[in-house]
């Protein structure tokens, strides 16, 4: 599983970097980046769907591997 | 009886008819509505959905020169994302226009459109970020605490405290009276400002600005004090800061101050009302919160779900049909996030307040370019004093009437409470 951030779409809202801040940094200005190349250990795949699930601008996005 | 009672008093003896000076009770919601119809506050939740099970996802109303709101997750976020057909310039519905010019507005950047919004937004995120503000935690908690020290000792069973008059509504105006470098001792005269700004708006601005607060006066004087003495603070950032390699006009540094002045008041202390009236009226969330602390953070989020205090404003550009609503350039059109926070087509039980809710997209810090500034303080304001709170007085229940705001912030004004126990 990999995370991604529409660094378009983030508004700031800081809801990822506080539910999953192993996955999730945020710059000066409160935009989120990924850590790492986005990369979801196993043991973080529910964080990283929490993030997903509570982000108001839709801005965060999960591929799978399979894909 | 308050200082701001008097100065409403002042006022309504000036005028023989109290119905010259403000618009009338409401009986039509879907056609005429009223955010500041104090019924409007205190039935608020009840309103939104028997208009939208009635059919009606965008109530209007001929008041403040004609005004629209959409009532849908859906629509709210469309307006909100809608730039081109909406101007931000206006944001607090009232019965004039702005007329600070274009692109800056009376309040930079809540009152600025694109291109310049985000020039004037990208100057003031820095002081607001997640980790800047992480750095306040232990102010807060220490207010809190003291507020909670100064209500004495309580009998459980039979002492009441009231939770917005001596909690809830002193500790934002603290900490942003600080962050500017103003006095907090000046608190009563920013929560009276706060009153003029955002609960007298139905009244004619002429009668307003007659006896107002005149708060530019009080704002200019921060501002000579800080030329003379610049410190760590941010009416010294916002006097040094540049675009473009030019200092910010007077009137961007003022506005800027007044946004965060005004903004940072009542909002946060509403949200720390409406969550404490909440618990104090809902025994079995409230014991499981004290049993259960690591579910805070989702309960606080659902705090500002269920109980968003902040209702922004647009103002129609040009004449639009909007989903079949006639608006007209001017129109006002309200952005009740709080009322897209309980809309059952976007959120599973909707008018239920789910503690540990775990999907929650919740829009109380708006949605699109104007996402809340300070809304990383704010959600730290209100875990601490909830924290705080409950901690101390670990049960605790409604005693008496609570009384709502008026306007485009709801919360709790007056919130007696009987502490039924005492850690």
């Amino acid at each position: 599983m990999r995370v991604s951030v529409n660094t378009e779409l983030c508004q700031g809202h800081n809801r990822c970097y506080a539910l999953a801040p192993e996955l999730f940094d945020v710059d000066d200005y409160g935009t989120a980046v990924v850590i790492g190349d986005g990369t979801v250990a196993p043991d973080l795949e529910d964080k990283a769907r929490l993030a997903v699930a509570n982000c108001p601008e839709y801005a965060i996005t999960i591929e799978d591997d399979a894909s | 009886m308050t200082e701001i009672d008097d100065h409403i008093d002042d006022h309504i003896d000036d005028h023989v008819d109290p119905m010259s000076v403000s618009y009338g009770p409401v009986d039509d919601w879907a056609n005429d509505l009223d955010h500041a119809d104090p019924e409007y506050n205190r039935r608020a939740h009840e309103i939104w959905h028997d208009l939208r099970e009635g059919g009606c996802p965008v109530a209007r109303s001929d008041r403040y020169g004609g005004m629209w709101a959409p009532l849908t997750h859906e629509l709210i976020k469309e307006v909100a994302y809608d730039t081109d057909h909406f101007t931000s310039q206006g944001v607090i519905v009232n019965r004039g226009r702005p007329i600070a010019p274009p692109p800056v507005g009376p309040a930079p950047p809540i009152t600025s459109d694109p291109p310049f919004h985000q020039i004037a937004r990208r100057l003031l995120l820095p002081p607001f970020s997640p980790k800047r503000i992480e750095a306040w935690e232990d102010d807060v908690r220490d207010l809190c605490r003291g507020l909670l020290a100064d209500m004495g000792d309580l009998e459980p069973g039979q002492g009441v405290v009231d939770a917005a008059v001596q909690y809830a509504q002193h500790i934002p105006v603290n900490v942003i009276a600080r962050m500017l470098g103003f006095p907090t001792t000046d608190d009563e005269y920013f929560r009276e400002c706060v009153h003029a700004f955002l609960e007298r708006v139905n009244e004619p601005v002429d009668a307003r600005e007659a006896d107002g607060p005149h708060l530019d006066v009080y704002l200019d004087r921060q501002i000579d004090e800080h030329r003379a003495n610049p410190r760590d603070d941010l009416t010294t950032f916002l006097l040094e800061a540049e675009i473009d390699g030019n200092k910010l006009s007077h009137a961007h540094v003022r506005g800027s101050m007044v946004l965060l002045l005004i903004a940072g008041i009542d909002t946060t202390w509403s949200a720390i009302g409406s969550a404490i009236w909440h618990l104090a009226s809902h025994p079995d969330d409230l014991e499981r919160l004290t049993a259960e602390p690591e579910l805070m953070p989702f309960a606080v989020e659902e705090f500002l779900r269920a109980y968003a205090p902040v209702t922004m404003a647009r103002l129609v550009k040009d004449d639009v049909d909007f989903h079949g609503c006639p608006m007209k350039a001017d129109d006002w059109v309200l952005l009740p996030f709080p009322a897209a926070n309980r809309d059952p087509a976007f959120f599973d039980d909707a008018e239920s307040f789910v503690i540990d809710r775990a999907e929650n997209r919740h829009a109380a810090f708006g949605l699109g370019i104007h996402r809340c500034l300070g809304s990383n303080l704010a959600r730290l304001e209100l875990r601490v004093a909830i924290e705080e709170f409950i901690a101390r007085f670990p049960r605790f229940s409604l005693d008496g009437e609570t009384r709502w705001s008026v306007g485009q912030i709801r919360g709790p004004r007056e919130l007696p409470v009987r502490i039924d126990a005492v850690a």
